[in-house]
């Protein structure tokens, strides 16, 4: 195995491209180190990327925030002005492994190792999050939901890579939200999950909505005819029965020793239901 | 297999070493440091017995390349006490019996200090959620939260 640390976006994606055996980024290594330790993966080339410009910075940016490919759990949590525009996503990523892994995990990694129940996954697919990608052509942006191929793997092509995340700008009376259902309070990996963000009018009816699942199909899934059930109510009711309806409508799981295909389908409504009215109390309307 | 110079300072002191491109931080403190404090017990980022500070952050030594810390600032439980004199934790831990085996015992006592600089005054549910990933199978936990809060309040009395 070779060790490379690149000095430039060009010089890592060119060794990507060239590299014939099993590369992988370094971010955090929390699921990298893993694998190869548990010899899952053996990979061939390991391209740290961390010390690059941006890597491990949260910047503003037309309103929103640029993340760093490897900025780390407890980096988001820190960030004052990001939690409160996105409690939801940081959230999310605070769920994943310990303090330890807090240290070091980043969105990107949650994102780039490609599993169906990664936490911070459903949330930044519910807030619309852009994924930077840089390759042989240079950058390009996709959103965080093409991201995800299938388990462990992911859309991009050879010789990309992320470079940053961006969580778009909050318009006023927007909040999100992730839930997820473990057997225990702590240090689990999610039998299901779901991630809710939202906007209301002054009013308080809701205008926009994009619900996101994990760990109930092969990728996480964006549910727009979940979103349609709440989009024109005050979440009454009838507009949650309509979501949870919508939400188990979508849900395709696996039965595993962890969750049957009915308690996953029926625990991601409850789920979504609960985190759909935490995100609207975090938008501030009351029903 | 290429070998790697990697520099960097540990508890304070400038180290060099040449480790495997696949060596981890824990290997080489252990084995080629002779800093064996730090413990292994799964390798793979579970239990928390390798616990170090590297740039200031609590992480796990076994989920980090030796390679990576190349210009890095570690601290590891070799650097807790001030030569004879044990830190406030370390001195409680003994004197609470806050360990049985000791396997746990270092990399506890590095993530408790590093959640004290944080916060001095975490309440039990804090520490409990803090120190999730530092896995004691002995012991139990009752008598490491209780040493960790006695020692956050001894701690407190010393710094105004």
């Amino acid at each position: 195995m070779k060790y490379v640390r690149p000095d430039s976006y060009e010089a890592a994606s060119a060794l990507l491209g060239e590299e014939t055996g099993i590369a992988r980024i370094l971010s955090g290594g929390t699921d990298v180190l893993v694998q190869m330790r548990s010899e899952v993966v053996e990979p061939s080339l390991i391209i740290d990327l961390k010390h690059l410009d941006g890597m491990r910075e949260i910047v503003t940016e037309d309103g929103g925030f640029r993340i760093g490919a490897a900025v780390s759990g407890a980096q988001l949590a820190e960030h004052e002005a990001l939690c409160a525009a996105w409690p939801g996503v940081v959230e999310a990523a605070g769920l994943i492994g310990s303090s330890q892994i807090q240290s070091r995990a980043s969105l990107a990694g949650n994102l780039c190792n490609g599993s169906p129940a990664a936490d911070s996954v459903p949330a930044m697919v519910a807030a619309g999050a852009v994924a930077r990608v840089f390759g042989a052509e240079g950058f390009r942006d996709v959103p965080v939901a093409e991201i995800p191929a299938g388990p462990g793997k992911t859309n991009l092509k050879k010789g990309e890579f992320l470079i940053s995340i961006y969580l778009p700008a909050r318009p006023e009376r927007a909040g999100d939200a992730y839930l997820r259902f473990i057997p225990r309070t702590e240090m689990d990996i999610a039998v299901c999950s779901a991630g809710i963000n939202l906007v209301t009018g002054e009013d308080g009816t809701c205008t926009e909505a994009r619900v996101a699942l994990g760990a109930v199909a092969p990728t996480v899934i964006l549910v727009e005819d979940a979103a349609s059930a709440l989009i024109g109510s005050k979440l009454d009711d009838g507009a949650l029965k309509g979501l949870a309806a919508a939400v188990e409508a979508a849900c395709r799981p696996i039965g595993d020793k962890r969750g049957t295909v009915e308690f996953r389908t029926k625990t991601a409504g409850v789920l979504a239901r609960r985190a759909a009215e935490i995100a609207y109390q975090r938008a501030g309307a009351k029903r | 297999m290429k070998m790697i110079p990697v520099s960097t300072r540990i508890n304070g002191d400038e180290r060099e070493f040449l480790c495997a491109p696949d060596e981890t931080l824990l290997d080489v403190l252990r084995d080629r440091l002779g800093l064996t404090g730090s413990k292994e017990g799964c390798g793979t980022g579970d239990c928390g017995a390798c616990s170090v500070m590297l740039n200031g952050r609590l992480v796990c030594s076994c989920l980090v390349l030796a390679a990576e810390s190349e210009g890095a600032e570690v601290e590891t439980i070799e650097g807790m006490a001030e030569g004879q004199v044990l830190h406030p934790l370390q001195r409680v831990f003994i004197e609470k019996a806050a360990l049985q085996c000791g396997i746990c015992t270092p990399g506890i006592l590095v993530a408790a200090k590093a959640l004290l600089e944080k916060n001095p005054d975490p309440s039990e549910t804090e520490i409990r959620y803090w120190l999730a990933g530092n896995l004691c199978r002995c012991t139990g936990y009752d008598k490491i939260i209780r040493a960790v809060q006695e020692a956050a309040a001894e701690i407190r009395r010393l710094q105004p």
